[in-house]
């Protein structure tokens, strides 16, 4: 088969980290290719510059033999290149035509563009009615509609973005199907994920990134699900670190917890058990919407659970909400930084005192002392270098990865017995992750407990203890990070656990 | 092209600056509007806002003012607390009529005895009454999920009709004949709520007005729970993360909201209105939203949007009796100021910034956006 696409030497750094570095990698024509990585690993950089999204620095790319360097998303498009994105954006409360009308450059009448819906959406079986309102379909049906506004631009390379992390399995049986027949149609598809089984079932070749570079190549068919896991980790990230004091007492113990879904698309929490020793900190992996979430507000207090499911020392937290955990010393940092973490339009003063005001002494008698919160907030940006003009900003004013060294900061210096953190790296560059896990290995260190709930794989073998995987809302055994196996993690994360989720 | 561009921060020049501005586009918009209908925009501006403070009647008007901003203002304090955190109780006027009610009726039941305890029992039961009333829509809106924006607004029309019934029944005052209504309570020095100060308009109801813009500044200012009001309304999930109660800032926001908007009809009632009567109900609750906006939902800006709002209405009457303006015409002019005002508003969150139009890059699609 020939090659569709062809990227040489693609370079994009962003300041503080080099997101693609020197990739080079050809889609060919009607393939299925997937590109594998771990968070961070700079696959969506890639594909926005593929896209037309990002300009990248350097390198150059071809397209079905022509040069192409797209300046918008419009240019690729017109050039035959489409993409499916994570995060849908479809108006709720518009129809499945005018949605798709809407995406469109020159949409035809209503009438015909919903005769053409129907058309595409029986060809490649994807059931979708072009009348009904968009607020009442499913996650799978809501990316049927995306997925159809694609194919009636007659793309010749379809880029998805972690396509099944929504949908059920009977769903993603449908979307694969759909794939694996516009790929015989002669249609490339660009397939991102990271989930190991799924790819072996789908792609016909696949491009493994690291950092950033491209480490490897191969025929995912022909490859196990654990060797793949090898090349997208890496052999170095397994070294067992000796450091801190050796954990000792239990701090917080979870048994039997369990939670319905707290919203149409949740994930329940199903019988998560485990302890937590001073001292220690424990990784929790999976994959996005496996119940991260969930099992931080269950910890946090804001969603409480069943008496005796939730036990800090001797005292049952299961029915107290944030302020009486936060007063006991169970802190958490959730992983949305603005709008949950942090009140966006609120300047970092009030940001201090929304989870500090307690155990800062910022209470007396039910008044607010705004002088010690300023303090408060002013420790936080000098501890953790938070690059900000003062405490007095919004924080909607501040870069992520500032803002998260913030959120992380401010529930560090209060000294918590034990910290929650969901995703604290997310989105962070390189330098301010790598400050923010020295910040939880040494509060590790003075004897904390720390968990960390995060889809970084890398990440999580730095600074764990022990590991466990959160799959649809169950917790596998927590396993001594330093008997870790690259096969093992395979296997636990994207391996047998991902069949059950993806059954393909 | 113009474009509207999101500040980083929010502008403080803008928070304070909207509304001066919309102020100024509403005596434009308006003088138009007075002059379409046939009268000098000027003659009409000087009548409403220069007469009523420093003309030949002034004596007469700017006794008037106070008596319609104190109302204004202890309502208004009360929604705005509700408003910043998300809480839309826009049913004052309800809370207002069966303050006004309850307070007349523990009063009424002890006539003609003269004691001065009574007039502060008739306090407490108005503040009780609102109380009470707010509570429906509150405790509904927990247990339930209800929208209190509905259930507030209903409860309104079924106090209108208490009311009616009180003035034609069960409150009637026995004694008398003619138009029916309850006895003068201002007449009755047990119950009176006089002018304090001769001249100025200020009764009780005033004096428990600033009251309540100082506790209320204080509270939003110092307080655990004005803060967590504040956070509620910024960013409800962060709330929630924080520990807010969400139940308990319903409560709290609708029940302190219901008690002033109670007292306010209790201080009316037995004071510039004299007795309960079918047309006793003027809209001060609904006029009240209005000031909230006007006064960014901060108690000081209230106090000032108060006396803005009385000027209107005083002014207004003054305009629609010498000048002949229809009362709707005020009544436009007065909405005018709210749509202004919130027009303006977008300006402390966002800046106008022009743009080259470029032909070859129009607007782009939503698919974009969402990705950037």
């Amino acid at each position: 088969m020939t090659a569709l696409l062809t990227i040489e030497g693609l370079t994009k750094a962003y300041p503080g980290v080099v997101a693609n570095s020197d990739v080079s990698m050809q889609v060919a024509e009607g393939g299925v290719h997937a590109l594998l990585g771990e968070n961070g690993a700079g696959k969506s950089t890639l594909v926005k510059a593929i896209y037309g999204l990002v300009r990248p620095d350097a390198g150059r790319m071809t397209l079905g033999g022509r040069s192409y360097a797209p300046s918008e998303p419009r240019e690729a498009r017109a050039a035959g290149v489409a993409m499916v994105f994570q995060h849908f954006s479809l108006f709720e409360a518009l129809s499945v035509a005018e949605n798709v009308g809407l995406g469109m450059e020159n949409p035809p009448p209503l009438r015909d563009l919903a005769r053409r819906i129907s058309e595409v959406s029986r060809t490649y079986g994807l059931p979708l009615d072009p009348g009904r309102r968009v607020g009442d379909l499913s996650a799978g049906e809501r990316q049927r509609v995306e997925i159809v506004r694609c194919l009636l631009q007659d793309p010749r390379l379809l880029i998805m973005d972690e396509p099944t992390s929504v949908l059920t399995p009977q769903e993603v049986d449908t979307l694969f199907s759909t794939l694996r027949k516009l790929s015989a149609e002669g249609t490339a598809i660009l397939y991102i994920s990271h989930k190991l089984e799924e790819i072996r079932a789908l792609c016909d070749a696949a491009t493994i990134l690291r950092g950033g570079k491209v480490v490897g190549e191969c025929d995912p068919r022909t490859t196990s699900a654990a060797e793949l896991a090898e090349r997208m980790v890496g052999m170095t990230l397994t070294q067992p670190k000796g450091r801190g004091p050796e954990p000792d007492g239990v701090l917080l113990r979870v048994t039997g917890l369990s939670l319905p879904p707290a919203s149409q698309f949740g994930t329940p929490l199903r019988d998560i058990g485990f302890v937590l020793r001073a001292g220690e900190v424990l990784g929790i992996g999976g994959v996005a919407g496996n119940g991260q979430d969930e099992l931080l507000g269950a910890l946090s207090g804001e969603r409480p659970s069943a008496k005796g499911t939730v036990m800090l020392g001797g005292t049952d937290l299961s029915r107290a909400g944030p302020t009486l955990r936060r007063q006991a010393g169970l802190l958490t940092a959730p992983e949305e930084r603005l709008g949950h973490a942090a009140a966006p339009d609120m300047s970092l003063t009030e940001n201090a005192a929304m989870t500090g005001a307690a155990r800062k002494g910022m209470l007396r008698r039910g008044f607010l002392d705004w002088g010690r919160a300023k303090l408060f907030a002013q420790d936080v940006i000098d501890a953790f270098d938070v690059r900000t003009p003062g405490p007095h900003v919004a924080a909607r004013a501040l870069s992520g990865g500032n803002l998260q060294k913030f959120v992380i900061g401010r529930e560090v210096l209060q000294d918590p017995k034990v910290l929650v953190v969901n995703q604290p790296t997310w989105g962070v560059d390189a330098a301010a992750a790598a400050a923010i896990r020295q910040a939880l290995l040494d509060l590790a260190a003075q004897g904390a407990g720390v968990i960390v709930i995060s889809q970084d794989l890398e990440e999580l073998l730095q600074i764990s203890d022990r590991f466990a995987a959160l799959n649809e809302g169950r917790l596998g055994a927590p396993v001594p990070a330093q008997d870790l196996t690259v096969e093992r993690i395979g296997l636990m994360l994207g391996g047998a656990h991902d069949m059950e989720v993806a059954h393909v | 092209m113009i474009a509207l561009e999101r500040r980083p921060t929010p502008s403080r020049v803008w928070a304070w600056a909207s509304p001066l501005v919309a102020v100024g586009l509403t005596l434009v918009a308006g003088g138009i509007m007075f002059a379409f209908l046939g009268t000098d925009p000027l003659e009409a501006m000087r009548t409403i806002f220069w007469d009523p403070v420093f003309g030949e009647f002034a004596f007469y008007f700017r006794g008037q003012l106070l008596v319609k901003a104190g109302p204004l203002i202890l309502i208004a304090v009360g929604l705005a607390l509700g408003f910043r955190a998300g809480i839309w109780n826009i049913g004052a006027e309800g809370q207002y009529i069966v303050g006004a009610l309850c307070g007349a009726a523990a009063g009424l039941a002890f006539y003609p005895a003269e004691t001065r305890l009574i007039f502060p029992l008739m306090v407490v039961c108005g503040a009780l009454g609102g109380f009470a009333w707010a509570m429906i829509p509150a405790l509904l809106r927990i247990r339930f999920g209800t929208n209190e924006i509905l259930v507030s607004l209903m409860l309104v029309y079924v106090a209108q009709n208490i009311l009616a019934s009180a003035a034609v029944s069960w409150l009637r005052n026995p004694d008398a004949t003619g138009f029916p209504g309850s006895r003068n309570l201002s007449r009755w020095e047990a119950s009176a709520n006089p002018e304090l100060i001769a001249g100025t308009g200020a009764h009780w109801g005033v004096v428990a007005a600033l009251i309540a813009v100082v506790f209320a500044h204080i509270l939003l200012t110092r307080h655990l729970m004005g803060f967590q009001i504040k956070l509620t309304g910024a960013a409800p999930r962060a709330a929630a993360f924080a520990g807010v109660r969400p139940a308990r800032l319903v409560v709290f926001c609708m029940g302190l909201a219901g008690v002033l908007a109670g007292m306010a009809g209790l201080f009316e009632v037995t004071g510039p209105a004299g007795q309960i009567s079918i047309d006793f109900a003027s809209g001060y609750g609904f006029t009240a939203i209005i000031v909230a906006f006007l006064g960014r939902l901060n108690p000081v800006g209230i106090l000032l949007a108060g006396l803005l709002m009385a000027l209107t209405y005083v002014g207004g009457d003054a305009a629609a009796t010498n000048l002949g303006l229809p009362a709707s015409a005020i009544s436009a002019f007065q909405g005018m100021l709210l749509f202004f005002l919130l027009a303006v508003d977008v300006m402390t969150n966002f800046r106008l910034r022009v743009k080259r139009r470029d032909r070859r890059a129009p607007a782009p699609s939503p698919v974009v956006e969402a990705a950037e």
